[in-house]
């Protein structure tokens, strides 16, 4: 009975906190449209929002510092090619905000490719029945002849990829300079936040390996060393976190899950806070917490026993009328689970990030306008920034811990036996 | 904002791969070890918990043994001397006793003893004065009656002794 109290008011105080994170989400989405807005009264006005979202969103290189960029391989298939190659080559050099001005590259399989706010699209493709004369031909006819068009590109084209050719076509007629209407090419790239996450995931087998060896090697014997750093967490994970939610019996089936996922969660929430190696943002990601969550849906789905979907199904002792209602909101609530988790974890590490970074942009902001003001601004901004980053560690932490916490209670829920006495 | 709130196929997929590797690897390579010697850890620890309070409940119940033990031998001890002190006295008193009676009973031999020698040392000396005597009285005799004047004053002297009678 405590325990469920106990999970209620967690459940609600972890629901208030994603909420508040998220209006400050929303929040500072409204910096960007503000600031955008400004933007076109004057052409080297600094945009806060924009720098903001540029640095939060998922890229195709490492920002380091000024023009200094690390390009990440950009893997792409489109219509049966596979291309690999590094992002460098979309590189034509930077602004004067040390800000990349990009350039369309064509791949050895003949397909063109640019990226448009970090989005890889396909802006010419030379398929099979094409050859370049076809292209050009289409260009001049600039896309009407649509039949001709689908007739000499192949039968065995879908709609859909009739469509991207279209566009295609329409695209490159179009002047070069002007971007932005290719079409998304599926993109398997090593973006900025997978190449963290394998970095996390290389540190973690490193770490871990070793920790492990030092365990064996050192039987019997007490902790030393990354032991010694790793081994409390290790237990805390164990005995507070798997064991009170899932229950002894079963806890050891689902402890090297959660210890992975807490341990990959923090590492990259701090590997987000380290400064100089690009700002990663992998937790503040939405495909990467989508991933985590739909693990953790899987894994609750999987192991949910015979009384886990009956109560979902079939919820024992209520009216039948009140079964109705209570039905599809406990279906519901099946998906709604790790969609919060996901959501929570995004928008804490997201908005972090946005704070920090906002009182970046208002040093710049201010700095635009006299340098005076901006190192004046600049006392105060940093010693907020300081604040904001120690908070941040802090939440690091905390999210890790309530992603992994949340996931073994829904495994608990998944699990549990039941012991209600109206089934007795 | 697009970038932020968008999903990236490629991004999942990847993400994908890795954590389950992770998870593949770490479980076999880890954490199977880790939980694996603190599990082993912490049942000796229990153990040895165990295994020191039961030592120590021994070591009262031990002492407690000892103690009595202790005691019992204290008053054993007690026992003895006390027993050895009376049975010294009796055994002093008895000595004093039996000394005292040999030494009565010396003395009464030795007295007797004494006494007789005395009566003996008597008896001779008046034997010995009786023969003196007779000797001397038949010297006197023999040469008082050898001269018949000399024999005849003796009558007389002995007939004056007696006649008063």
């Amino acid at each position: 009975m405590e325990n469920t109290r106990k999970r209620i008011s967690l459940t609600t105080a972890s629901f208030l906190i994603s909420l508040f994170m998220f209006s400050g989400l929303i929040f500072s989405s409204f910096i960007t449209f503000a600031a955008s807005g400004a933007e076109h009264s004057g052409e080297k006005d600094f945009n806060p929002g924009e720098m903001i979202i540029h640095h939060i969103s998922d890229a195709h290189q490492i920002h380091i510092i000024g023009s200094v960029y690390i390009p990440l391989p950009v893997i792409v298939y489109h219509k049966g090619h596979l291309d690999c190659f590094m992002s460098c080559r979309f590189w034509a050099g930077t602004d004067e905000n040390n800000e990349l001005i990009y350039q369309p590259y064509t791949a050895p399989s003949g397909i063109t490719y640019q990226n448009h706010h970090e989005v890889i699209e396909v802006v010419s493709s030379h398929d099979h029945g094409h050859t370049a004369s076809d292209v050009e031909h289409h260009t001049t006819e600039n896309g009407v002849n649509h039949e001709h068009h689908t007739m000499v590109a192949g039968v065995e084209e879908s709609s859909d990829s009739l469509a991207l050719s279209l566009e295609a076509v329409a695209a490159e007629s179009a002047d070069h300079a002007h971007r932005g209407h290719g079409v998304k090419a599926l993109d398997f790239s090593i973006t900025k936040s997978v190449f963290g996450m394998l970095l996390v995931i290389v540190l973690m087998i490193v770490i871990f390996r070793s920790v492990a060896k030092s365990y064996e090697k050192r039987k019997g014997l007490a902790p030393k060393g990354l032991q010694n750093l790793v081994e409390p967490l290790i237990l805390f994970i164990r005995n507070e976190v798997a064991i009170p939610s899932i229950g002894k019996k079963k806890a050891d089936r689902y402890t090297p899950f959660l210890l992975t996922i807490f341990f990959f969660i923090w590492m990259c929430n701090l590997l987000g806070l380290v400064p100089f190696i690009g700002g990663f943002n992998i937790t503040g990601t939405l495909s990467i917490t989508l991933t985590l969550a739909a693990i953790v849906f899987i894994i609750t789905s999987v192991s949910g026993n015979k009384h886990y979907w009956g109560h979902i199904f079939w919820p024992p002792g209520v009216p039948l009328l009140i079964k109705f209602i209570l039905v599809p909101i406990e279906f519901m609530s099946v998906f709604i689970k790790p969609t919060v988790l996901m959501i929570r974890l995004t928008a804490n590490i997201a908005a972090g990030h946005i704070i920090i970074l906002a009182f970046v942009g208002l040093v710049l902001l201010f700095g635009q306008s006299s340098a005076a003001m901006g190192y004046g601004v600049g006392v105060g901004a940093v010693l907020f920034m300081v604040f904001m980053f120690l908070i941040e560690l802090l939440v690091a932490f905390l999210q890790a811990y309530v992603f992994t916490l949340l996931a073994a209670l829904y495994f608990g829920d998944a699990t549990q036996e039941h012991h209600h006495d109206d089934h007795h | 904002m697009e970038g932020l709130l968008s999903v990236s196929i490629g991004t999942v997929v990847w993400a994908s791969i890795a954590f389950l590797l992770v998870i593949g690897i770490l479980a076999k390579a880890a954490w199977k070890p880790i939980i694996k010697s603190l599990n082993e850890r912490e049942e000796g620890i229990a153990q040895a918990l165990g295994e020191a309070r039961k030592a120590r409940e021994e070591m009262t119940l031990l002492q407690a043994g000892n103690e009595q033990l202790l005691r019992e031998a204290r008053d054993e001890r007690d026992q003895i001397l006390k027993d050895a002190r009376a049975m010294a006295e009796k055994l002093r008193a008895d000595l004093n006793a039996k000394a005292q009676a040999e030494y009565d009973r010396k003395i009464t031999s030795a007295l007797v003893e004494i006494d007789n020698q005395k009566k003996a040392a008597i008896a001779e000396l008046k034997n010995n004065v009786a023969t003196l005597s007779i000797e001397i009285a038949e010297k006197l005799v023999k040469e008082k009656l050898s001269d018949p004047e000399k024999q005849k004053v003796l009558n007389e002297s002995l007939l004056a002794e007696i006649s008063p009678n």
